[in-house]
């Protein structure tokens, strides 16, 4: 939506400079690896969702991406690399092309990667035991580059080397909070003015492991079903677990201010958010701390519930999971005939460090479109997770849409909220 | 092994570890790292493959002795004559 201007920003809060804009989007999902695909797939229901096979494990079911890793990768970064640091720059490139910045003549210490990570490192971890183990578990067979592979901040700094980015660069573990947190983290430095451009958001290459799948299973919590396609189905009476995928997704962040000097498209406004502990369980949600958290978010964007138009949920398709959020969200936005709900997973899984991320992306073209994607899968609602106004199996127009609240929450009572607020065209 | 085979050997590591690299007109006697893009954690990686592939252990000390073409063949011809 290019034309804003400052006079046509509304609830002008805080001044420009104080006020943190989305102005790209890149992502990597199991159905998409652009945002235009990717919402045009969501508005079709079109699942990401195939059988994939994993060492020890055999087949299962997973969210795989198909990008092109050489689109801005040599063979050799490929090798030296992981896939978490691959899909991160082919997500952070694809931001920034989007977002139309001069990159080139920016001032690269004042640009910042900051990512959200479920986990990172069991990948080569798992591979090399793997390795060893065909040398009798002989450690001198351990590779060299183990180490800057699995080292926590291994994604962000990859997109560093690959774009020649010199300010802070870092992940953040949140379990599957993780995208809301790294796009929180990113809006935080922009405020502190330690960065200029903020690249933030998710990432996960957790499906090139066995572990997520067998824990998952042993904790009675992995999605099956005969047609992946129809394996994650949060909210539906069948559900029986999550589906791992991989996947990324960065945000463009910069201050309002600079946005408009630029003439940028503005995706939307990041106006709240909220990150807090239910301090209840390792595994188990809690809807008490996740209604929390979703009330300190529309608290400090000054909202009021009826004022959320569109609700991303986290929902994971777990049968202990989702009635949780959905008790949470009736316990905050009850009677609040204009707030619309729908979940992201039930088409490309559950992308762990990613989800959040992609699960905002996902829905930001509403903003312009009016129409809210569905959630899919759901043959027979479930009775505890039938919110009003849930969108499901078909796509719903719905009228002007200018507050969408993102929840993302995981394990050890990790919650968080975001709520980004569409900026009206001056034109 | 031969000298040629040896020489087949590291060229395929070396193929291997720099994908994209051109390797046809590379030149015998000169430091692989002046004609490829190879930095230390590449070269290593060449000792890896030498102990996992033929069990040879490449001492620290004579890693430079793997500097070009020709000094690797001749470092490594007496280790692997009888491979």
């Amino acid at each position: 939506m290019p034309g804003l201007t400052a006079n046509s920003v509304n609830s002008a809060r805080v001044p420009s400079q104080e006020r943190v804009v989305i102005t790209g989007v890149g992502l990597a999902a199991p159905n998409g690896n652009s945002l235009a695909e990717f919402r045009q797939n969501l508005l079709n229901g079109k699942s990401g969702i195939r059988k994939f096979d994993v060492r020890y494990m055999g087949e299962v079911i997973a969210g795989v991406c198909d990008f092109d890793p050489l689109k801005y990768q040599k063979k050799k970064e490929l090798r030296r690399g992981t896939r978490a640091g691959s899909t991160a720059i082919y997500c952070a490139q694809e931001a920034v092309a989007d977002s139309g910045l001069d990159f080139d003549s920016l001032d690269k210490s004042r640009v910042g990667v900051f990512l959200g990570i479920t986990e990172h490192g069991n990948v080569d971890t798992e591979k090399q035991i793997y390795e060893i183990k065909q040398y009798d578990y002989d450690t001198r067979y351990v590779s060299h580059h183990y180490n800057p592979r699995i080292v926590a901040n291994n994604p962000a700094g990859e997109v560093t080397l690959n774009m020649g980015i010199t300010g802070p660069h870092y992940t953040l573990g949140a379990a599957c909070a993780g995208g809301n947190i790294g796009l929180i983290q990113g809006y935080q430095m922009l405020l502190l003015n330690h960065v200029d451009v903020a690249l933030a958001g998710g990432v996960s290459e957790t499906i090139h492991a066995f572990g997520a799948f067998a824990s998952f299973r042993s904790e009675g919590a992995l999605a099956s079903h005969e047609d992946p396609t129809k394996a994650c189905r949060p909210f539906d009476r069948d559900r029986n677990g999550v589906v791992v995928s991989e996947g990324g997704c960065v945000f463009v962040l910069e201050r309002l201010a600079g946005a408009l000097a630029r003439g940028a498209r503005i995706y939307g406004e990041v106006v709240g958010y909220a990150m807090n502990s239910d301090a209840f369980d390792f595994i188990l949600p809690n809807a008490e701390g996740q209604a929390r958290c979703m009330q300190l978010a529309l608290k400090m964007a000054g909202l009021s519930p009826s004022d959320v138009n569109l609700i991303s949920t986290h929902a994971t398709g777990t049968p202990q999971g989702d009635p949780q959020e959905c008790q949470a969200i009736r316990q905050v936005f009850d009677g609040c005939p204009n707030t619309y709900i729908n979940n992201t997973k039930s088409m490309i899984g559950h992308a762990m460090g990613a989800a959040a991320a992609l699960e905002l992306a996902g829905n930001l073209p509403s903003f312009e479109d009016q129409t809210v994607h569905p959630t899919i899968n759901i043959d027979n609602l479930d009775p505890d997770c039938a919110l009003d106004n849930l969108v499901f199996n078909e796509p719903r127009k719905v009228g002007r849409i200018d507050y969408i609240l993102n929840n993302a929450f995981g394990m050890l009572g990790i919650n968080s909220t975001v709520i980004v607020k569409r900026l009206e065209n001056s034109s | 092994m031969t000298k040629e085979e040896i020489k087949t050997v590291i060229l395929d590591i070396i193929a291997e570890i720099a994908p994209d690299e051109d390797l046809s007109d590379i030149k015998s006697d000169v430091p692989f790292r002046d004609q490829l893009e190879l930095d230390s954690m590449d070269f290593l990686d060449i000792v890896m493959e030498l102990r996992k592939r033929y069990g040879i252990e490449v001492p620290e000390d004579d890693y430079q002795q793997l500097a070009t073409l020709d000094s690797s063949v001749a470092y490594l011809e007496p280790r692997m004559k009888d491979l």
